[in-house]
C-alpha cells in the first residue's frame, strides 16, 4: 500500500511536471478576455459585449484544465506490478469526471437562481455574499494543495535515510512524515499556498461581517474593542511568521493555525468599520479576493490566474482609492475604523428649518426649468428609485432640463446608485458624476436630495473643523430652491448637523422617500 | 514557467489593470465589482486540478472533496456573477422606454 502510494505520487509528479505550451497559450488567452471583459467596462454600450468576453475567458480556462488534468486514476486494480513499476498508467476516472460536473452544476445552478432573483437594492450585500465564497474557495484550493501537492506539481519526493516504513495511518499528513520517502513542498510554494490561505481566510470572514451589516442583520454601527490595533498587528504578524515557519515544517498544525488566524484577523478587520464606510471595504474586499487567486496563480505557474488576481486586486485597490478621496478619508483611518473627531467647536448653525409638504414641492417642480436630483442612500432604503424615475418622466415630458447628481460615495458600493436608477429605466445619460454637475447647481431652479446627507453637507466647505471638512460634496445650496427628503431630524453617518438644512432656500420634506414621492406625482400636473 | 517569467506577467498585468479600471465609467462600478468577483473565481482551477487527481491515500481523499467543494463555491460565483452582471448591463439604456 505504501508502495503503491509513492509510485503514484512519482507518476503524479512527472505527469504535471509540465503543462502543455498550447494549454498555457490558452490560459493567456481567457487571461486576455478578462482584460477586454474589463476593458468593455469603459462605457454602457461596450459593456455588454465585455461581460461576454469574460465569460468566453472562463470556459477557455476550465475547458483547458479539464482536458490537462483529465481525471485519472492510476492502477485502478491496485495490484499490477508492472504498472506500478512503469508507474505512469492510468486510465480515466469517469466517476470523479461526473462529481466534478455535479459540482459545477449544483454550484452554477444556485448562482443562476440567485441572480435571477436578488432584487437591485440588494446588490451590495450579494457582492459581499459573493467575495466570501471566492475567498472560501481560495481556502479550500490552498488546503487541497497541501493535502495532495503531487497533484498540483508544487512537491518532490525526498529520500530520509534511516527512517522506518511504517504503515499509513488514516491521517495522510503525518503519514508523509513516517514513510520513508518524504514528500516535501516547495519552500516557494510553501509562501505562495499560506498567503494564499491567508488573504482567502481574511476575505472570507471579512465579507460575512459585511454582508451581515449591509443586510441589516448586523448592527451598521463600528464595534470598537479595546486595544484593537495591537491585536490586529500582532495577529497579521504571526500569521506572517508562520508562513515563514510553514517553508520549514509543514505539520498540519501550522497550516491549520494560519487559517485560524486569518479567520479571526478577517472578522476583526471590518467589525469596527461603520455602515457607510462600507463602500470602501466592499472595493477591499474585492481586491484581496483578486490577491488571494494571484496568490493561487504563482502556486499553480497559471497565468489566468495571475492576470485575473492582478486585474481584480488593482480593481480593488483603485475603487477603495475613489472612495476615501470622495469622503476625503486616507484609506488606514478607514481600515482603523470609526470615524474622525473633530478638531475644534464646530461652526454655529443659524436659521431655522422649513418645513414644506407635497403640494409644495409640487408647485416648484411646477415652476421650475432646471431640475438636479441628488440621491441617496435613503432613496435605496425606501425603494424609491422607481417613483423617482416616474418623477424625472413627468418632468421631462413637460420639457424641463432633469439630471441626476451623482456623488462617489452615495449608497454603500461603488456606482449603487446608477444601478438603481437604470433598472428605474431612467436613461443614463441624464445621470452626472459629481465633476460634471457640480458648477451646474448655481442655474438649476430646484435640486432635490433624495435620502442624502454627508455628501450634501456645505459645512464640509465652509467649516475647517468640521469632521468631514475637506471632503468634496455637491453644492445643492447653490440652486435657487433646494429640497431635502429625509426620513426624520436625525444627522447623517457622520453625526455631524448639516446647515444646508437651515438654509434661507431649503426646504424640508419629512417623510418616507417613496411615499412623499408618491404624493408629489399626484400633485404635480400634466 | 520560473517564477521570473510568472512574477513578470504578474507586473505587467498590474499595470495593465490600473489603466483598465481607471477606464471604466464610475456609472458601471457596480457592474464592475461583480463582474470581478466572477473573473476571479478563474480559481476555479485549482479547484478542478484537486478534484480530478487521482485520490492517493486519506490525504488525497480529502483533498478531492475539498477540490469539490471549492468547484461548487466557485461555480456560484462563476454563473452568479456573470448572470447578475448581464442583468445589470441590461438595464443601463440611453432612450427613456416608451
Amino acid at each position: 500500500m505504501v508502495l503503491q502510494l509513492l509510485s503514484a505520487g512519482a507518476a503524479g509528479a512527472v505527469e504535471h511536471a509540465a503543462t502543455p505550451s498550447w494549454a498555457m497559450f490558452a490560459y493567456l488567452v481567457s487571461g486576455v478576455l478578462f482584460i477586454l471583459a474589463l476593458r468593455g467596462l469603459s462605457s454602457p454600450a461596450t459593456s455588454r459585449a465585455g461581460n461576454r468576453y469574460g465569460m468566453i475567458g472562463m470556459l477557455i480556462a476550465v475547458a483547458t484544465t479539464l482536458v490537462t488534468h483529465f481525471p485519472a486514476v492510476v492502477n485502478p486494480d491496485g495490484e499490477t506490478p508492472a504498472a506500478i513499476e512503469h508507474g505512469l498508467q492510468t486510465v480515466p476516472d469517469f466517476g470523479s469526471f461526473g462529481m466534478i460536473f455535479a459540482a459545477i452544476a449544483i454550484g452554477g445552478g444556485i448562482g443562476f437562481v440567485i441572480a435571477r432573483r436578488i432584487a437591485m437594492t440588494a446588490m451590495p450585500q450579494l457582492v459581499a455574499a459573493f467575495h466570501s465564497l471566492v475567498g472560501m474557495a481560495a481556502v479550500l484550493v490552498g488546503w487541497a494543495a497541501y493535502l495532495n501537492p503531487q497533484a498540483f506539481g508544487i512537491a518532490e519526493l525526498t529520500e530520509v535515510a534511516g527512517s522506518e516504513v511504517s504503515g499509513l495511518s488514516a491521517d495522510g499528513a503525518s503519514a508523509f512524515a513516517s514513510a520513508a520517502v518524504v514528500l516535501k513542498i516547495h519552500a516557494q510554494s510553501c509562501i505562495e499556498m499560506g498567503l494564499g490561505i491567508a488573504i482567502g481566510a481574511i476575505t472570507f470572514s471579512g465579507s460575512i461581517i459585511a454582508f451581515l451589516k449591509l443586510a441589516g442583520k448586523m448592527s451598521g454601527s463600528p464595534i470598537m474593542l479595546p486595544g484593537r490595533h495591537v491585536i490586529n498587528l500582532g495577529t497579521i504578524i504571526a500569521i506572517l511568521g508562520l508562513v515563514g515557519y510553514f517553508t520549514m515544517d509543514q505539520s498540519l498544525w501550522v497550516i491549520g493555525l494560519i487559517t485560524l488566524l486569518a479567520f479571526i484577523i478577517g472578522f476583526l478587520l471590518i467589525i469596527p468599520i461603520g455602515g457607510a464606510d462600507m463602500p470602501v471595504v466592499v472595493s477591499m474586499l474585492n481586491s484581496y479576493s483578486g490577491w488571494a487567486a494571484a496568490a493561487m496563480g504563482f502556486t499553480l505557474h497559471n497565468s489566468a490566474m495571475i492576470i485575473t488576481g492582478a486585474l481584480v486586486g488593482s480593481s480593488g485597490a483603485i475603487l477603495s482609492y475613489i472612495m476615501c478621496k470622495a469622503m476625503n478619508r486616507s484609506f488606514i483611518s478607514v481600515i482603523l475604523g470609526g470615524f474622525g473627531t473633530t478638531t475644534g467647536p464646530a461652526m454655529e448653525i443659524t436659521g431655522e428649518q422649513v418645513a414644506i409638504d407635497a403640494e409644495g414641492v409640487a408647485a416648484a417642480l411646477n415652476e421650475a426649468d432646471s431640475v438636479i436630483i441628488v440621491p441617496g442612500y435613503g432613496m435605496a432604503v425606501a425603494q424609491a428609485q422607481h417613483a423617482v424615475s416616474e418623477l424625472t418622466r413627468k418632468l421631462r415630458a413637460s420639457g424641463k432640463n432633469v439630471r441626476f447628481a451623482i456623488h462617489p460615495v452615495a449608497g454603500r458600493m461603488p456606482g449603487h446608485m446608477n444601478v438603481l436608477l437604470a433598472e428605474a429605466k431612467v436613461p443614463y445619460d441624464i445621470v452626472m458624476e459629481m465633476d460634471e454637475i457640480n458648477e451646474d447647481f448655481p442655474d438649476a431652479d430646484v435640486a432635490m436630495v433624495i435620502g442624502a446627507n454627508d455628501i450634501v453637507n456645505p459645512s464640509a466647505l465652509e467649516d475647517p473643523a468640521s469632521p468631514i471638512a475637506g471632503m468634496p460634496v455637491l453644492e445643492v445650496w447653490k440652486a435657487k430652491t433646494s429640497i431635502v427628503m429625509k426620513r426624520s431630524m436625525a444627522s447623517g453617518y457622520a453625526g455631524v448637523d448639516n446647515p444646508l438644512f437651515y438654509k434661507e432656500n431649503n426646504r424640508m420634506l419629512f417623510g418616507d422617500a417613496k411615499k412623499m414621492l408618491d404624493e408629489v406625482l399626484g400633485a404635480l400636473k400634466g | 514557467m520560473d517564477f521570473i517569467s510568472i512574477l513578470s506577467i504578474f507586473v505587467l498585468a498590474c499595470f495593465v489593470g490600473y489603466y483598465v479600471v481607471w477606464s471604466v465609467t464610475p456609472a458601471l462600478h457596480t457592474p464592475l465589482m461583480a463582474v470581478t468577483n466572477a473573473i476571479s473565481s478563474v480559481s476555479v482551477v485549482g479547484a478542478l486540478i484537486a478534484a480530478a487527481a487521482s485520490g492517493l491515500g486519506a490525504a488525497g481523499g480529502v483533498s478531492k472533496w475539498l477540490g469539490l467543494g471549492a468547484v461548487v463555491l466557485a461555480s456560484v460565483n462563476i454563473f452568479g456573477g456573470f448572470a447578475v452582471t448581464a442583468r445589470m448591463l441590461a438595464m443601463y439604456k440611453k432612450k427613456e422606454k416608451k
